[in-house]
């Protein structure tokens, strides 16, 4: 793995004073967030704090009303949705979606999109170029599959991606990001929706994509263990501002976290 | 292994349950009946009064017993008597024998259809509706009481109808091998029928007259000794014959991946084969007949790569058929009013097809950017605005506004041959080309990174686009294939019919490809090419003739029955792709899958079941 993250080093994702509204909603409001290369940070926070919303600002979904998001370095300003998944940012989402219609391979195979570069021409005349970069993405996409063990191979390559369980599809949108071939990878509520074992098991498998795979992680979580098991760092948000961050310990024992989480006690009276 | 797993998927079907003894006849679902008789006898009022019983009474089906007007009568209670016993099949509910009790409910049903007749006799003969209603007239009363009184008339209907509608019931009751064969024998008389001038001159190609002077009556309709022979033959045919297609069918599906391929390519081989050898023997009727169908394939070829594969709703796809034979004309022409560098054909269709993907770049810029609905619309405003641009004073010194472009000389083919509309043979041909050429860019580019991103847009643009899609560009791509697809047709239209008019390119054009897409199966490219078949072939395009062009006054009518059927019967088209299948049908697929056991139960314990076939 690469080296520990230095202190003076520059970040790989940093958002400067990032803003978005909603109306008179400030749903970020001055966030500063940064992630590291080859780091975990888990993004908690009750529900409305903005985690989602930080996503989507990251990956150009939602406008920004102010600040700023450097990625490497430069800013992500201005680009479309599908120029940041080029510059190396992938994501799940929170309501599972897939390309229902699209069989398991498929929807692997298609988002490797902004990595190939075959356009009509080599598809219309079957060049050997083309062959070439097709089996090259078919291989790709099996790999990627494969990362989950026997669920999403085999007799499964060719079954849509609706005939999956639950559990099947969050781990197919995980395998959707991956093939994006990112440096840093957003999973929003990976463990949803699973039952203690399967969201155990999903658990290792981020810690996995990190030293295995090189992924920089940022998870949205509402599970504590899986929080507690997978970050090297916790950042708490609340009204769309960060009240609180450092490691796990540190965070579950923050006054102003468990405020959030609980309310105020009886002082407010 | 994959394989394995689809056909035992397709083989799943209903569980055998065993039949409860049928019912006895009156324990009729009265109101069931009554209400679906009214429905028929409204739509009988309906055909009546949209004058094609007497407007096709002049074509006769079986001489002397049944002319074409009656039947589109005739078809209404037999519809209603077959339908009304129909039994929805549901777990754990009993499923009745058929019996006396479907023919004594068909013939009920079918006499309150009739009744509607009846009642229209009636009111026939006592009022005088003529001036919101054009066609309540004596003619009608005449044709609908046999030319006797209207008491007869009212008899003669519910008599008919009960009839009619109890042989509709009665054909529940016949067993599946003995129903095949009845079903097959109508068919083929009521196809050898109606087909008759296809038949004739495809019979006198193959100098076969004697045969056709045979089948058919001198003056139309087959006679009804040979009506007879037809069925019988036809009848045992189909009796030897079963199952055998179907065998035949499973056997492809089972064969194994190269061995299948090889199958499939000798499918198309032959039918190619079929095609390039057919016209030979037509005469000019059938090929000019082809050579519309094939324009028309083109066309829907082309809207089925925007519609059917980027999921792009695109009402006004004729902008580009327009804007290809518009360009074509002026290339080509010498008579075009501005410029006339009278290029080859050949030549010309080079600068068409870079002007048309121009012109698709500069309306899809715009619209691209739109989803859904407003995109439809806007699509629509476009489709119009070319036309009007061509009718327009204001270029009619390039366009010849409404005078059009006329005298455009055949398609030279590197000066060997000429192809023009006196020689609907050759147009056939050079259709049948440019339609292998579609087929085989819609069929690659499916297969390739950008199909699949054709279909990720289509499924959920948004993810797609987070997934790295530029779905911008992509969607632009397919709306500049469709458009240079869609100019083929075009070049080859303006040369076979040799002027071009604006209103050859009414709106009416992108709604009947869009229906031959959408009845055919959209993203299917043998749905397409089939839809182009029935609907064009059969009915008749927006301006040309079909087979049969008695219908040719009710086509609209016709069209807008067979989709409204087809939408609640059969949404995903005639001949669907499996992907469009997969949308229409995702829950009963999902709920086979999973009592098949392929879902793995979400215990988590190592993906539950053993993985079935891996």
């Amino acid at each position: 793995m690469t080296a520990a993250n230095g202190t003076g080093r520059r970040p790989l994702l940093e958002t400067r004073k990032l803003s978005v509204d909603f109306g008179g909603l400030h749903a970020l409001d001055e966030l500063d967030f940064e992630v590291h290369e080859g780091e975990i940070v888990s993004v908690i926070g009750p529900n409305g704090a903005g985690k989602t919303t930080l996503f989507n600002a990251i990956s150009a979904t939602v406008q920004l009303s102010a600040g700023d998001i450097l990625f490497e370095g430069e800013s992500l300003l201005g680009l479309d949705p599908n120029r940041v998944t080029a510059r190396g940012i992938a994501r799940t989402f929170q309501n599972v979606r897939l390309f229902a219609n699209m069989t398991v391979l498929e929807n692997v195979m298609v988002s490797q999109h902004c990595r190939t570069h075959q356009h009509a021409f080599g598809a219309l005349f079957y060049t050997p170029a083309f062959r070439r970069e097709e089996a090259e993405i078919r291989e790709r996409a099996e790999e990627v599959l494969s990362f989950f063990g026997s669920r999403l191979v085999g007799y499964r390559f060719d079954q849509p991606a609706f005939t999956l369980s639950y559990a099947n599809r969050r781990r197919l949108e995980i395998a959707r990001a991956m093939a994006t071939q990112p440096k840093l990878i957003l999973l929003d509520e990976p463990v949803a929706g699973m039952n203690p074992v399967e969201s155990a098991e999903l658990t290792g498998m981020i810690g996995r994509l990190r030293d295995e795979w090189g992924f920089a992680i940022v998870v949205i979580e509402h599970h504590m263990d899986v929080v507690r098991e997978v970050s090297d760092r916790v950042v708490v948000l609340d009204h769309g501002t960060k009240i609180a961050e450092g490691d796990y310990a540190e965070v579950s024992n923050d006054p102003l976290v468990i405020e959030a989480y609980l309310g105020h006690g009886a002082d407010a009276s | 292994m994959t394989a394995t797993v689809a056909s035992e998927t397709g083989s799943a079907g209903p569980a055998e349950t065993p039949l409860a003894p049928s019912r006895p006849v009156l324990a009729q679902d009265w109101r069931r009946l009554v209400r679906m008789g009214a429905v028929g006898a409204v739509a009988q009022i309906f055909i009546a009064l949209s004058n094609m019983p007497v407007r096709l009474d002049e074509r006769l089906v079986v001489k002397p017993i049944l002319s074409l007007g009656y039947l589109t009568l005739l078809i209404v209670p037999f519809a209603a008597g077959h339908r009304v016993g129909h039994q929805i099949k549901r777990e754990g509910m009993a499923v009745y024998a058929a019996g006396a009790h479907e023919v004594a409910g068909g013939a009920a049903c079918g006499a309150v259809a009739g009744g509607g007749v009846s009642l229209l006799a009636v009111l026939l003969a006592n009022f005088d509706l003529r001036e919101p209603l054009v066609n309540w007239s004596p003619m009608l009363a005449e044709l609908l009481a046999f030319g006797n009184a209207t008491w007869f008339a009212v008899v003669i209907w519910l008599l008919i109808g009960a009839a009619v509608g109890g042989s509709g019931g009665a054909l529940r009751v016949l067993g599946p091998s003995t129903r095949r064969a009845v079903v097959t024998m109508a068919l083929a008389v009521g196809g050898t029928a109606v087909l008759e001038p296809l038949v004739v001159d495809l019979a006198e190609g193959m100098r076969l007259e004697a045969l056709t002077d045979r089948l058919y009556a001198p003056r139309g309709g087959i006679n009804w000794t040979s009506a007879l022979g037809l069925a019988a033959a036809s009848g045992i045919l189909a009796v030897l014959g079963r199952g055998r297609v179907r065998q035949a069918r499973e056997h492809v599906a089972a064969l194994e991946g190269a061995k299948r391929t090889r199958t499939n390519l000798g499918l198309i081989a032959l039918t190619g084969a079929a095609l390039v050898i057919l016209p030979l023997f037509a005469g000019k009727l059938t090929n000019e007949l082809l050579a519309n169908v094939g324009l028309f394939v083109l066309l829907a070829l082309g809207l089925n790569v925007v519609v059917g594969l980027a999921g792009i709703l695109d009402l006004g796809y004729v902008a580009f058929f327009a804007v290809g034979s518009y360009s074509a004309a002026v290339l080509t022409a010498a008579t075009s009013p501005r410029i006339n560098p009278e290029m080859p054909w050949l030549v010309a269709l080079i600068v068409v097809v870079i002007i048309t993907g121009l012109v698709g770049l500069f309306i899809g810029a715009p619209v691209i950017r739109m989803r859904g609905d407003y995109l439809a619309i806007v699509t629509l405003g476009f489709g119009e605005i070319i036309r009007l641009i061509f009718l327009s004073d204001w270029l009619s010194g390039w366009f010849g506004g409404s005078q059009g472009i006329t005298k455009i000389p055949g398609a030279g083919i590197f000066g060997l041959t000429s192809v023009a509309g006196t020689d609907p043979r050759r147009v056939f041909y050079l259709v049948l080309a440019f339609c292998a050429i579609a087929i085989y860019v819609s069929w690659r580019l499916e297969r390739s990174r950008l199909g699949r991103a054709w279909m990720a847009v289509r499924e959920d643009e948004t993810v797609a686009e987070a997934m790295g899609i530029n779905t911008v560009n992509v969607k632009l791509l397919a709306f500049v294939v469709g458009a240079v697809l869609g100019s083929f047709s075009g070049a080859i239209f303006s040369a076979k019919v040799g002027s071009v008019f604006p209103n050859s390119f009414l709106i009416l054009v992108s709604i009947v490809i869009l229906v031959v897409v959408i009845f055919g199966g959209m993203g299917s490219i043998v749905g397409v090419i089939a839809g182009s078949a029935v609907l064009i072939g059969v009915l008749g395009g927006p301006k040309q003739p079909g087979l049969l062009a008695e219908f040719s006054e009710f086509k609209l009518l016709i069209y807008g029955a067979l989709l409204i059927w087809m939408m609640l019967a059969r949404p995903e088209g005639l001949i669907p792709s499996v992907r469009r299948s997969r949308e229409l049908h995702q829950q009963e697929m999902a709920q086979d899958a999973w009592l098949k056991g392929q879902v793995e139960d979400d215990d988590g314990n190592g993906g539950g079941r053993a993985a079935p076939a891996t």
